[in-house]
């Protein structure tokens, strides 16, 4: 039944397909062509794309609360680098003596604020599987908390985003204080290695990538059975017609916390990929507008298709890139900007939501129609 | 009807499905129910008749926890205090409700909105696998026959016409099959036919379940043949069979002379 069910799922396929290539093809021409050979791919351009699928697996996460249970998000770039932080803290303490000031426990910016030892938060992060525990726990906890507030006192809508814009904010102030004992405004850099390996090295650089798509293939899968069951037609209930589902007995509450919990997650594990390919993170990542582009790359992409959001942080992001190397760098906020009012007002189902509905009028008609995510029809599944 | 003071009848209050006793509520100094009493007795489908405004709609939405009202008892099956149980606490007691302005699930096919209205673990973890039980399969197929609707049954609610949504959430109702269905104008905005065929599901349904009915439309009313309870500024004005009320000469009154 699952696995027929999935493999239904015409567009799921293709882009699994695409991740599992990508996994396999971008580290082999990392790593097995010559520097000079045409189909060479330098390892900047992989830690690139690197970065634009952890923005994915963002964009994905965000997808699943708010393009399938309406919950507008503005603070879930805050997950992403709580995730990004617990990894940074693992990353550090493999530096070991090899620091600035030779301390064997404490990184270099407590030596150099004067600590004396260890803060007791900071224990633990030196062994990977726990730090690998603390990039789902902490963001998935902070995300509870505040769900079973929120959610617990019917917050909705505009102002539900905009205390997630605060709770963001909040921590970006905290982050940037150094009495916090997570390296203040410059944040945590200078990794070393990771599980071992040569974080600068070509190889583990190609691993990261490939764990990366990976992790998005899975995200992906995850992602598409949790809205393909029951309870996934309860979340597009509740997006639709929330007080008709109390009425019929479900505790929409829950099923909010459930799916907000699980993409703050998902966020986490992003952000965690993301720190070993950039080589740093710092408060930065947690600022307010962070968290909009996300929402921007989701509604390009298409919200509601899971795909699409994936496909539009990595199309902004590439155009992001491309446009701030160049001369129109100074311009890219206005361009972001337009684009946004331009999704908004002539796709508003992004660029999947819109081709897939093309396709399906193209198809012939009668089709059994799947429950669609997009506001409208979309039979094209 | 109002005006006697009810004495306490532990015998017929614990017989009652549902038992109002002087319920008031206010909204910024409006009241909207006015010390209502009102009893159902299991099995029993009332019509609930009034003017626009007379807080037909309210009556509902404090049975169903929507509004918690400022004084008054809500009771229901003798013991259970509704005032102090949220929506979903009290769809799981077994009280459903239909909206006067049709919601269903718009996105969704007409079988799956069935699907998440039938009775069975509302909890996230008991929902998260796929598929659906043959015996659950059977339930919906036997409503969609029920409320007219099998051959739509792959269609998306949202394109059904007025009527049929209206169906549609009657259909919803019965999956959850609970104890007392409150349905709210079931007829507004439908055809003449489609109007004589939905009195006639609700009779069908009313063979096993309680129903309270609120609705406009007379003709519906007389068709239906039951107890009728006309409501006035949020109090019960008259209550007997339709024949007698519509005698009364304050209903005409409240019917015509305004
Ligand atoms: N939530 C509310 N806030 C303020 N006024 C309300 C509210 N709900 C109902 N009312 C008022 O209460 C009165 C009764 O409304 P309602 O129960 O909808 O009437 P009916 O269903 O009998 O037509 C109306 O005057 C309406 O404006
Ligand atoms: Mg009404």
């Amino acid at each position: 039944m699952l696995t027929a069910k999935l493999l239904a799922d015409r567009r799921g396929l293709i882009f699994l397909a695409i991740l599992a290539a990508a996994a396999i093809l971008v580290p082999a021409l990392n790593l097995l062509t010559p520097e000079g050979s045409a189909l060479h791919v330098p390892t900047y351009a992989m830690s690139l794309m690197g970065k634009y699928l952890t923005y994915a697996i963002l964009a994905l996460a965000l997808d699943l609360v708010w393009g399938y249970c309406g919950i507008l998000s503005l603070g879930h770039g805050a997950f992403f680098a709580l995730g990004g932080y617990a990894m940074g803290m693992y990353l550090m303490r493999q530096i070991g003596p090899r620091g600035v000031y030779g301390n064997p426990v404490l990184p270099d910016f407590m030596v150099f604020l004067n600590w004396k030892e260890l803060p007791w938060y900071w224990y633990g992060f030196d062994w990977f599987p726990f730090a690998a525990l603390m990039v789902v726990a902490v963001p998935g906890l902070i995300a509870f908390i505040f769900g079973w507030f929120a959610f617990r006192s019917r917050v909705t809508g505009v102002y539900l985003s905009i205390i997630t814009q605060a709770l963001t904010y909040a921590l970006l102030l905290a982050f940037f204080r150094n009495d916090m004992g997570f390296g203040g405004n410059n944040g945590l850099t200078d990794f070393k290695d990771i599980l071992g390996f040569n974080i600068q090295s070509d190889a583990t650089r190609a691993g990261l990538f490939a764990l990366t798509a990976l992790t998005l293939a899975a995200a992906y899968l995850i992602a598409r059975s949790v809205v393909m069951s029951k309870a996934g037609k309860v979340l597009l209930a509740v997006r639709d017609a929330e007080s008709r589902v109390r009425f019929l007995g479900y505790r929409a509450d829950n099923y909010k916390l459930f799916v907000f919990t699980l993409s703050a997650m998902m966020a986490g594990i992003a952000g965690a990929l993301y720190v070993p390919q950039i080589g740093i993170i710092n408060p930065s990542e947690f600022a307010p507008g962070n968290s909009i582009e996300v929402v921007i790359w989701t509604a390009v992409g298409g919200r509601g298709t899971l795909v699409g959001p994936a496909i539009g942080a990595i199309l902004v992001n590439f155009a992001k890139t491309t446009f701030t190397t160049g001369a129109l760098a100074p311009y890219w906020l206005f361009a972001l900007g337009g684009l946004f009012v331009l999704v908004t007002l002539f796709l508003p189902k992004g660029i999947v939501g819109t081709a897939s509905d093309y396709l399906a009028r193209r198809r012939a008609a009668g089709a059994k129609p799947e429950p669609v995510a997009a506001p409208t029809p979309d039979p094209a599944e | 009807m109002t005006s006697v003071v009810t004495p306490q009848e532990p015998a017929h209050l614990t017989s009652s499905l549902l038992y109002l006793d002087d319920v008031s509520v206010s909204f910024d100094g409006f009241r909207a129910i006015n010390k209502l009493s009102l009893s159902i007795q299991p099995g029993e489908m009332r019509a609930i008749i009034g003017p626009n405004g007379a807080g037909k709609s309210t009556m509902m939405d404090i049975i169903t926890g929507k509004t918690k009202p400022d004084t008054g008892d809500v009771l229901f099956e003798g013991t259970t205090d509704l005032t102090r149980l949220d929506e979903a606490a009290i769809a799981h007691l077994g009280i459903g409700r239909k909206f006067q302005k049709p919601t269903v699930f718009e996105n969704q096919t007409v079988e799956d909105n069935i699907h998440l209205a039938l009775k069975s673990d509302r909890t996230v973890l008991k929902n998260l696998f796929w598929g659906i039980s043959a015996d659950e399969q059977a339930k919906i197929d036997k409503i969609l026959v029920t409320i007219r609707l099998a051959a739509d049954r792959d269609r998306l609610a949202g394109d059904l016409s007025h009527g049929q949504k209206q169906w549609l959430e009657i259909g919803m109702l019965l999956a959850q099959d609970p104890k007392l269905l409150l349905v709210d104008e079931p007829a507004a905005g439908m055809t003449d036919a489609e109007t004589i065929e939905t009195a006639k599901l609700l009779k069908e349904i009313a063979r096993d379940h309680s129903v309270i009915v609120v609705e406009h439309d007379m003709t519906f009313i007389r068709d239906l043949g039951v107890k009728v309870t006309v409501l006035h500024e949020g109090s019960v004005l008259a209550e007997g069979p339709l024949d007698v009320v519509s005698a009364d000469e304050r209903v005409i009154e409240v019917y015509l002379g305004r």
